[in-house]
């Protein structure tokens, strides 16, 4: 039990919300207190804000701490190039507990308190549907990395987006092809019996019927499960594919136990890396994953042809080739959706530059040229690939990658098309009032 | 306990009220709305008190109950499409009829095993919202979209979503249930429950028929639980299911315990008391949650009766 | 797969989640009965238990089974010191008052789940079994491990039926749970009774973590279903018959994995949940306790 895995990891990076107001108070040369800066005052010379709304605690606490690092990673290399608009650029941390209820009083504090200029950094889908209405009715631009179809359904409001990472109808219907061609035709699902797991539930027997394969079973596992055995009896013994997504601590005792009900005579397996994100590939029982598949939106392990952006993003978030920090290969990142941090922060910044935004009065220009925003470029700024952006439904699309596990490592075997996860738009934002 | 006159016990219940209406003007934006909130809650809290403060029933369960009006009130608007009042009363319908079903059934148990049950239905509740996600939105919940929530009249019309419109709102139901609660406690029926805490069996010697007067306690309680869960949809536009979780039911148990058990104005204090401990501890360690388990630890060691419970023992016996 | 085998597999995944439940149980069991103390932070020592056996199995290295024993021994007694220190500094001090020693106890648990988050981190961290041999049967697999914790867990049952029974520290227990009072003129020096079953309640929680964290990861959310299916047990079981607790514990343990071969995962429990509460509700002094206190 060291400090590896402390709390206060970023304390050292000068990242606390108290450091962050101190040099807020130093920059802006005011006396006042820091919750109540004016913005008439502050401008052109202040710092932008930007609120993270950050997991801390609760259940998705092993995502915030990296969220958290890739974040200060961004922000340290957009300040060191100029800020934007030739402003610095400050993170303010609070943490929302993993919690819908507390995400909507996060957002309201960082409206009315801290007066940050935009609300950023949310992953957990309950608590970006719990805090939209909150950033809905202060008006506050709120950039989630939540890869949740929420944004795009369009049944949140017009300040939430969605511009870093793919969401999840997205990723399942470019997957489809794929596991058709390459893993077989008959496929049983399993998957959390919570939205997350509807995703798959609803968009992938469509995906595949398009490609001539089915689903022949769907296994959906209660979110309070913490052994599994006793559901495995439900797959159908003519499966071909186990395609599984299963979300939370009890992963492990899932592929554990998957291991010791088939022993080597398995289908195959595909499976979304969401499930051992921050968790060791070679972790005890997880052996039976070898030769198996995974879907990851920026991959773990460095790839032979990892592009200079790739290789710059890893040196600068501070992971290493296996996709641990640097220094403890015992800390394994989330590597497969923290990149959404990184080119999030640089899509606000383009926003920011191409409204010319000045502070929270022009917090709706800043919203319609976040609509204007059509592609985004591979490379250090968007290290993951290239990616177009929807401005009607507030969501990008990128590519995915598919890699497999071999010796210990994830060794991406393919990569999809941008089109490959297209779908027909189901409403459109720019209708609603600002 | 002496008895205070009811000029004394109104006044000082008017007075709490006229100083929150007062405050709404005086209070930075960020605390107006957080007020706003706490109101609400403090709402869910009296609901609570007034089964485990007066009746001495402890419930691990009623996160349902303000589930029921979260998600009575939160449907009737997104699926059915109701006005604001229609939904809320809708919310009100919901945690009346559940807690009068929940009534008959738990009341069978004393002690702890009405705990474990109450605990029980609500975990039943909580998944059974996740089961019918179709509807419920399960795990995610549901926004209630921002048009919807307005109030008309006619041609004059209240946006809910405005912070001066939500925090009287929110003021107008706390007034509302704060009085009522007062009212109850006063009265010939509220003396029977105290009764029943006291002594069940005496109680019920004396020819007081116990248990339609536990029961017709679960369903105000449930019902004012409810109001809360409503008002909460309707005003801050969420309906999701951790707000029925088991953590939903122990945190209006917190809130009482720390304000006073059997106090009318301890739900507000203790919900005040624990939200700010929270906010103002958040801003300097992410290790809050440490911190509020210590105060929560010295509070009970040095205030056992809470903090409204220690200052009625020692000083002003009269408060109600 | 056939619907016999199918029943063995539930059976089985039954037994086992009824084994740890009862140790768990059990150690809530005694708290409940001795002391009359409802302890909401018996879940955080059983995840305590559970992470320090992460923490002592990754410290000792070489074969698993020498960390694994290592932590049976080491991470109970850590836990019951833990306990002991707690109950001597702030549940005594509240003269064991029921309402008050509940507040008191939902702060042990939000200071060891901060405590156990900041030390140890939000990750779940798995630890290897002593040993990992894959029993085969004809239609599937089934970890040898895990039929070795029902084993070790009915020993465990048994001993501590025996020390209740058998012994005078069992005796005096039992003296107290009846009648602290008298037992107290008796010259029993209560008060450490309860220190002492405080802390042997704890270590029963950790040791059960210990057993299950080779299957199940450390976590440092784990505590709370572990709590709530402890409550359950011991009032289904009637308080402070540990004969009813263990009863209990098979009974849903096995209601939870053969209900799940019918419906679908999520009704299942509804449909279980309801069942047992409607058995509180139609008897509540439990299958075995004599009346409600």
């Amino acid at each position: 039990m060291t400090d590896k895995n402390g709390f206060f990891d970023l304390s050292k990076t000068g990242f606390t919300r108290r450091a962050a107001l101190k040099g807020l108070a130093a920059g802006a040369g005011l006396a006042m207190a820091p919750g109540f800066v004016r913005y008439s005052q502050a401008q052109s010379s202040a710092p932008i804000k930007i609120g993270f709304q950050s997991h801390r605690t609760g259940i998705g606490a092993a995502y915030g701490r990296w969220y958290e690092k890739t974040t200060a990673a961004a922000i340290k290399a957009i300040n060191a190039a100029g800020g934007i608009n030739g402003r610095q650029v400050e993170v303010i941390i609070e943490d929302d507990g993993t919690d819908p209820g507390r995400g909507a009083e996060v957002v309201g504090k960082f409206a009315t308190q801290h007066k940050t200029d935009i609300v950023f950094g949310t992953l957990f889908s309950h608590v970006v549907i719990g805090s939209a209405p909150a950033a809905g009715e202060n008006k506050m631009p709120y950039f989630v990395v939540s890869e949740g179809h929420h944004v795009a359904s369009t049944k949140l409001n017009r300040y939430v987006f969605q511009p870093g990472i793919t969401d999840v109808k997205s990723q399942i219907q470019s997957m489809a092809p794929w596991i058709a061609a390459n893993a077989g035709k008959k496929v049983t699902q399993i998957f959390p019996d919570f939205a997350f797991g509807y995703d798959h539930r609803d968009y992938l027997p469509p995906a595949l019927k398009a490609q001539g394969a089915d689903v022949i079973a769907q296994i959906a596992i209660p979110p309070t499960e913490s052994s599994f055995t006793k559901y495995f009896p439900q797959i159908p013994a003519e499966t071909e594919v186990i395609y599984h997504v299963m979300v939370g601590p009890a992963v492990l005792t899932f592929v554990k136990e998957l291991g010791e009900f088939y022993g080597s005579n398995r289908p195959q397996l595909f499976g979304f890396i969401d499930s051992l994100e921050a968790v060791d590939i070679n972790s005890p029982g997880l052996e039976f994953l070898d030769g198996s598949h995974f879907w990851e939106g920026s991959p773990r392990y460095a790839q032979p042809d990892d592009t200079e952006a790739q290789k710059a993003y890893r040196a600068a978030v501070g992971i290493d080739d296996n996709g641990a920090a640097v220094g403890d290969p015992k800390d394994v990142s989330t590597a497969a959706h923290m990149f959404g941090c990184w080119e999030t922060l640089y899509v606000v910044k383009k926003a920011m530059e191409d409204a010319g935004y000045k502070g929270p009065e022009d917090r709706a220009k800043l919203v319609e040229a976040t609509e204007a925003l059509k592609e985004f470029a591979e490379g250090p700024e968007h290290p993951q690939g290239p990616k177009t952006f929807n401005g009607k439904i507030h969501q990008c699309f990128g590519i995915q990658n598919i890699s497999k596990v071999e010796g210990g490592k994830l060794k991406v075997v393919h990569k999809t098309k941008i089109e490959d996860g297209l779908y027909e738009p189901e409403g459109d934002y720019t209708t609603q009032a600002l | 306990m002496s008895e205070a006159s009811p000029a004394k016990a109104y006044g000082l219940h008017l007075g709490v009220i006229a100083l929150l209406f007062v405050l709404s003007f005086l209070l930075p934006e960020y605390y107006h709305g957080l007020l706003a909130r706490i109101m609400v809650l403090a709402v869910f809290a009296m609901g609570y008190n007034m089964l485990f403060g007066y009746v001495g029933l402890l419930s691990l369960g009623h996160a349902m109950f303000f589930g029921a009006g979260l998600y009575g009130a939160g449907l009737a608007i997104i699926q059915l499409g109701w006005s604001v009042p229609a939904a809320f009363a809708a919310g009100l319908c919901c945690g009346a009829v559940l807690s009068l079903v929940i009534g008959l059934l738990a009341l069978r148990t004393t002690g702890v095993a009405f705990m474990i049950v109450t605990m029980m239905f609500a975990q039943v509740f909580y998944l059974a919202i996740l089961y019918f996600a179709a509807w419920t939105g399960g795990d995610q919940g549901m926004v209630v979209p921002q048009p919807a929530r307005v109030l008309a009249f006619g041609a004059t019309s209240l946006d809910l979503t405005d912070p001066t419109v939500r925090y009287m709102a929110a003021l107008g139901l706390f007034s509302l249930v704060l009085l009522m609660t007062l009212a109850i406690v006063r009265s010939r029926y509220g003396r029977v429950l105290v009764a029943v805490r006291e002594n069940e069996e005496r109680t019920k010697m004396l020819g007081y028929d116990t248990f339609s007067n536990k029961l017709a306690a679960v369903v105000v309680s449930g019902t004012i639980c409810a109001a809360s869960g409503a008002a909460y949809a309707l005003l801050f536009g969420y309906v999701g299911s951790s707000f029925a979780s088991v953590q939903y039911s122990i945190l209006p148990l917190l809130w009482v315990l720390l304000g006073g058990a059997a106090t009318t104005l301890g739900p507000l204090i203790g919900t005040l008391f624990m939200y700010y401990v929270i906010d103002v501890t958040s801003g300097y360690t992410s290790a809050y949650l440490l911190i509020v388990g210590i105060a929560l630890i010295l509070l009970v060691l040095f205030f056992p009766k809470g903090i409204l419970g220690t200052i009625r023992q020692r000083w002003l016996g009269w408060l109600p | 797969m056939h619907f016999g085998p199918h029943l063995l597999l539930a059976t089985l995944e039954g037994l086992v989640t009824s084994a740890v439940l009862a140790l768990t149980a059990l150690g809530l069991s005694l708290v409940f009965g001795v002391m009359r103390v409802v302890n909401v932070a018996h879940g955080e020592f059983f995840m305590l238990g559970a992470v320090l056996a992460w923490a002592i199995t990754s410290a000792i290295g070489g074969h698993p089974a020498l960390g694994f024993l290592a932590a049976l021994v080491i991470a109970p007694l850590i836990v019951g010191a833990i306990a002991l220190v707690a109950e001597r500094l702030v549940l005594r001090r509240l003269d064991y008052n029921p309402e008050a020693t509940i507040v008191a106890t939902i702060g042990m648990l939000y200071i060891i789940q901060q405590l156990a988050l900041t030390f140890y981190g939000p990750e779940a961290r798995p630890v290897e079994p002593p040993f990992s041999y894959r029993i085969v049967l004809p239609w599937f697999g089934y970890s040898g491990y895990k039929l070795s914790i029902i084993a070790a867990s009915a020993l465990l049952l048994i001993a501590t039926w025996l020390v209740l029974t058998r012994t005078r520290i069992g005796l005096i227990m039992r003296a107290t749970q009846y009648d602290s009072e008298t037992t107290q003129a008796f010259g029993i020096p209560v008060g450490r009774v309860y220190g002492g079953v405080f802390a042997l309640g704890a270590m029963l929680a950790a040791i059960a973590a210990v057993l299950i964290v080779p299957i199940s990861q450390a976590h440092y959310l784990m505590g709370q279903d572990p709590l709530l299916l402890s409550f359950i047990v011991i009032i289904i079981g009637g308080l402070g018959s540990l004969r009813g607790t263990v009863v209990a514990a098979v009974l849903i343990g096995l209601s939870d994995g053969i209900v799940s071969m019918f419906f679908s995962p999520t009704l299942a429990k509804i449909i279980a949940t309801l069942l047992v509460a409607m058995v509180l509700v139609f008897r509540p002094q439990g299958l075995f306790g004599t009346a409600s206190r």
